[in-house]
């Protein structure tokens, strides 16, 4: 138990220094933060349920909208902001910003959930292959429907609020880099005290069959929609955040971006190992790192290194780095090996 | 648990990776300027991009090759740092605060698109990196109050409304009707709001006002009611893909209206896909080779036009001609500020009044380039099935007479 | 006027979707993909009929040379990719297909640029009723050439010694195995047909509209639903379904405007699906 502690406090110190000590990748730091958490609540439907799902895409552009919209809204008439014409200019006042963010996050966690509960009955009654294609639809619908309301800036674009001009050169990318680090942290924490209770083995039960456990007197449903509003939480949090960092929200490159970060999220769970807690981390990491450190040398390149790279990690890699680790040492994740059975299970094979 | 060793020495890595890769900061390197640069080479804007690139690199060659810049009796050369922004304004973002903390870029050049424009701006802005534009003419661009963003080209809200002064004013004065289609994307739906000012100044009435998908390959629809509306006027906007689509509907459906006027025609390559079935469109565009602009550098838009084909293997478009007239502004805004300070650089770049072979170029308060006229070009075809770009507004470069009404389709 | 308009230009739409759904269906019934780079193959086979047009061939032969080519491209993409997909998951195949979707889109951007391409076919403009009902001869042409492949490939499928072979495979394939069938010789044979038949879609695809690199993904997306709604193996389902589906597009661009179409698309596909679970659900069955 205490080297989990030290686990922890090391990676919360690094957290906690690591804008201060690499000043220069502070954004780099803070997407990190919200990959993970996609890849995390990504990996309650895709590894612990059983439900490859597109649409978590929904939840994080929903989010995204809101955030901005609320924090614009509370203060400004909304439509004279998103209006294309621009001809006022608003300028919020530290204040202003910092209490519309707070009261714009809260929306944009809560609305996405309320949005998962409605829908979730409808949708997750689907299984499979349809449940994924379903939902991937959903993400599309969602981000040309969203790009042809006016209200929220349609085609234009809606430029979120910029970040008043408090502190230095660096205050925004610090606040933004604590925000998204504090995210993490929430739902790192709460996905983890979720995965120490009985919900976990009720998700891995509908994972595994999904039928049997409804004779059990399961009722499935009731969990595979709470699960699915756990997930909404975080990615319209992570949305909301998202929003802010980069400045400007479009509907089907920015918000409801399912083509990169809907695959991404998925990509990043797979590659680190679906069905684990630090899977998704460990993948989201990876992924950020390679794709930052070598994207930009590709120049053009980068997106056959990258259909490539899906190709060669789901045909080869279907278990991630984590089912690597736990094939190679076992022993390590406290698992006991009967040689007999395995050299059994060779045979079989 | 044993597995945390497995991740405290993952973790352990991540740290090293990150402390080893060193920032380079380079800026003003040696006799170098480094600007940087963020384009489209991949996605859904990437032959614009390239456009912007060429016509980057032309100036870059050009004005290195004439003697660089002189700034303290010293003589710079032009470097572009490029990376690509994938035609995803949330990359784009990205990567500008990466050149600017990371490579230490100082002064930078704008991407492809008013979308990606819009996402850069409030980065350079936060640092006050100036930054010459030459690809974003959103209205919206310029009413924000950015002060380190400067536009050599005119904002878009001018692209289309000339076009409906003309229809008036060949209507003797009286209102017309106009029917608008316009693509979802910033560019486009501030040229409708562009149109919509013409609209009520003139008195007109807009019949139709139909948005389209940015998947756009079919407006059938539009079309349909274009037919039974009998507009005076139809105004189209939606980059090469919606010039294309409704040049060959509007043939294949014959549709009858007396204006066709429409954006991005060159970069479409009109003349050449669709041949006679494009002839009478009316263009917007914001450069046209045979303009008698004059500058020390490319001569004039004759000769550019020239070398880039020379270079490149094809006519340039406005986006290329725009892009290198950036590098000619940056030059002149270094030998006038002598200095690379950003705030000096910056208000030299405000005070610009020059001329290049692109246009006059003089910014207003919020940066838009308010010199130079947006021009109006008639695809025109000859006897053999050979199209040509002819300018037919404003008056005074006009080489060509505009034809109007369009004759009909049964007469052609 | 407007309504039989609309009605004509989507049933002609509609029966290039089945052609294009028609390929997903077999491929889906026989081997168990889900291949979302159906699209980028169509995509693919437009250029094809692009390049004949630009080297002065007419690209109504196009039709011919397009599924030909991707014939084999469709083997190749089989054997280097599909064939470690066939009996696993079909999650699986549909990530492992999306990035093979993603590879295609940008190898296409470097090969043929990003710029929107159509190849003029010169067919001209059939009027109807008083010149207010407008037909272009290509939309004409497309459709009866989707329909001669089609039942082309129905009676290939029924007559021919491999169109047997596929069938039996698609109904039972350890049966088939045992039986004799080279199977592995079957699912490259299907992917190839299928690839073929997105060429000849592509192809008429460019003669009729335009293409560019990036707009594969709703054609997938569109036949995946026809496929969904008309079932596996249902030819005339698929022609129905297809039809309606591009009645119900033009509509929709009429009645909610041009800029909700393919919304409306990818919003009929999570009703049909949800609809779909219901009606199922009420005899605690779902969607297999």
């Amino acid at each position: 138990m205490s080297k989990n502690i030290l686990l922890y406090s090391a990676i919360v110190i690094f957290g906690l220094v690591a804008p201060f000590v690499f000043p220069a990748f502070k954004v780099q730091l803070s997407i990190l933060c919200v990959l993970i958490v996609l890849a995390t609540t990504w990996n309650i439907q895709g590894g612990e349920m059983g439900y490859n799902t597109f649409g978590n895409i929904l939840f994080y552009g929903l989010g995204m909208y809101l955030c901005a919209s609320v924090q614009v809204g509370m203060f400004f008439p909304l439509a004279e902001w998103t209006e294309s014409g621009g001809e006022k200019t608003f300028v919020h006042t530290p204040a202003q910003f910092f209490q519309g963010m707070a009261v714009g996050l809260v929306v944009a966690a809560v609305v996405p959930t309320i949005v998962a509960g409605l829908i979730g009955y409808a949708i997750l009654g689907l299984r499979g292959h349809y449940f994924a294609i379903c939902t991937l639809g959903l993400g599309v619908a969602a981000g040309e429907i969203s790009g042809g309301i006016e209200i929220i800036g349609a085609g234009q674009g809606f430029t979120t609020p910029p970040f008043p001009e408090v502190g230095g050169l660096e205050a925004r990318g610090e606040f933004f880099y604590f925000l998204s680090f504090g995210a993490l942290i929430l739902t790192f924490v709460a996905v983890r005290a979720i995965y120490s209770t009985r919900f976990r083995l009720i998700l891995n039960a509908i994972r595994d069959n999904e039928d049997k456990a409804e004779a059990m007197g399961i009722e499935t449903m009731k969990y595979k929609i709470i699960g699915w509003m756990v997930s909404a939480f975080f990615c319209g949090l992570a949305g909301g955040i998202m929003g802010g960092l980069v400045g400007y929200i479009d509907s089907t490159d920015v918000a409801f971006d399912g083509r990169e970060m809907g695959v991404f999220m998925v990509l990043m769970a797979i590659l680190g190992g679906k069905g684990t807690l630090w899977g998704p981390v460990i993948g989201a990491t990876v992924f950020h790192i390679f794709k930052e450190g070598f994207w930009t040398f590709f120049l053009g390149w980068q997106y056959v290194a990258l259909g490539v790279l899906i190709v060669v990690i789901v045909i080869y890699f279907p278990e991630g780095i984590m089912g690597w680790l736990r094939e190679k040492y076992p022993e390590k994740f406290g698992e006991v090996i009967d040689e007999k059975d395995r050299k059994a299970q060779v045979e079989l094979k | 648990m044993k597995i945390t060793r497995i991740i405290l020495s993952f973790i352990s890595a991540v740290v090293i990776l990150f402390s080893t890769s060193v920032t380079s900061f380079a800026k003003v390197v040696g006799d170098k300027i480094v600007l940087g640069a963020a384009i489209s080479l991949t996605g859904k804007y990437s032959s614009n991009g390239v456009h912007t690139q060429n016509g980057y690199n032309m100036a870059v060659d050009r004005i290195n090759s004439m003697g660089g810049v002189k700034v303290g009796g010293k003589t710079y050369k032009f470097e572009i740092i490029y990376y690509d922004d994938e035609s995803n304004p949330k990359r784009a973002a990205q990567l500008a605060e990466r050149l600017i903390s990371q490579d230490g870029v100082e002064f930078m050049l704008g991407p492809y698109s008013s979308g990606l424009t819009k996402a850069i701006a409030p980065v350079t802005e936060k640092y006050g990196v100036p930054m010459v534009e030459a690809n974003g003419a959103s209205r919206s661009l310029f009413t924000k109050g950015y002060k380190y963003l400067f536009a050599v080209l005119a904002p878009a809200n001018l692209y289309l409304d000339v076009a409906i002064d003309l229809a008036v004013e060949k209507n003797n004065g009286k209102p017309v009707t106009v029917a608008m289609a316009f693509e979802q994307d910033a560019f486009s739906q501030d040229v409708r709001l562009g149109v919509l000012d013409a609209i009520k100044r003139t008195g007109s009435k807009k019949v139709i006002d139909d948005k389209l998908p940015k998947e756009l390959n079919d407006m059938a629809a539009t079309l349909v009611k274009v037919k039974q509306m009998k507009p005076d006027v139809l105004v189209v906007s939606g980059h090469t893909k919606g010039a294309l689509t409704a040049i060959r509907q509007i043939a294949e459906m014959k549709v009858d209206v007396p204006m066709l006027a429409m954006t991005h025609c060159d970069a479409a390559k009109l003349s050449k896909q669709h041949g006679k079935n494009s002839q009478y469109a009316l263009c917007a565009s914001q450069w046209h080779k045979t303009l008698t602009y004059k500058d020390n550098f490319f001569k004039d838009g004759m000769k550019y036009a020239a070398d880039f084909e020379k270079e490149f293997g094809y006519d340039p478009p406005y986006q290329s001609a725009e892009s290198s007239a950036a590098l000619l502004v940056f030059k002149d805004a270094f030998e006038r500020a002598n200095s690379f300070d950003q705030k000096k650089v910056r208000d030299a770049l405000a005070a610009t009044n020059m001329q290049t072979f692109y246009g006059n170029i003089k910014f207003a308060e919020g940066g838009q380039n308010v010199d130079k006229p947006m021009v109006l070009f008639q695809v025109m075809c000859d006897g053999s099935g050979k199209c040509e770009n002819k300018v037919v507004a404003p008056t005074k470069w006009a080489s060509a007479k505009l034809i109007h009404p369009i004759p009909k389709w049964s007469e052609r | 006027m407007i309504t039989v308009q609309a009605c004509l230009d989507g049933l002609l739409l509609g029966i290039l979707f089945a052609l294009i759904a028609y390929g997903m269906a077999l491929q889906w019934g026989v081997m168990n993909i889900i291949n979302i780079a159906q699209g980028d193959l169509v995509i693919l086979g437009g250029y094809i009929a692009y390049f004949m047009y630009l080297y002065g061939i007419h690209p109504a032969w196009g039709v011919i040379v397009s599924p030909i080519i991707m014939y084999f491209i469709g083997v190749g993409i089989y054997k280097l990719v599909i064939n470690k997909v066939v009996d696993r998951d079909l999650f699986i195949s549909i990530l492992a297909t999306f990035g093979i979707s993603i590879l295609f889109m940008q190898l296409m951007n470097f090969a043929f640029g990003a710029d929107v391409v159509l190849a003029n076919s010169g067919y001209g403009t059939t009027m109807l009723f008083d010149n207010n009902v407008t037909l272009p001869n290509s939309k004409i042409f497309s459709a009866v050439i989707s329909i001669v492949f089609a039942i082309g490939l129905v009676i290939y499928m029924k007559k021919s010694k491999l169109g047997r072979a596929i069938r039996a495979t698609a109904q039972n394939s350890r049966a088939a195995k045992i039986l004799g069938v080279d199977t592995e010789k079957v699912y490259a044979a299907t992917f190839g047909i299928n690839a073929a038949l997105c060429g000849v879609a592509g192809a008429l695809i460019s003669i009729t509209f335009t293409i560019h690199p990036y707009m594969g993904l709703p054609y997938t997306i569109r036949s995946f639903m026809i496929v969904i709604v008309a079932g596996l193996g249902n030819l005339p389902g698929v022609a129905m379904s297809g039809m309606g589906l591009g009645v119900f597009e033009e509509f929709a661009d009429y009645i909610l405007g041009t800029e909700f179409r393919i919304g409306a698309v990818f919003l009929l596909l999570v009703l049909i699906l949800v609809y779909r679970r219901f009606k199922l659900s009420r005899k605690r069955e779902y969607l297999k």
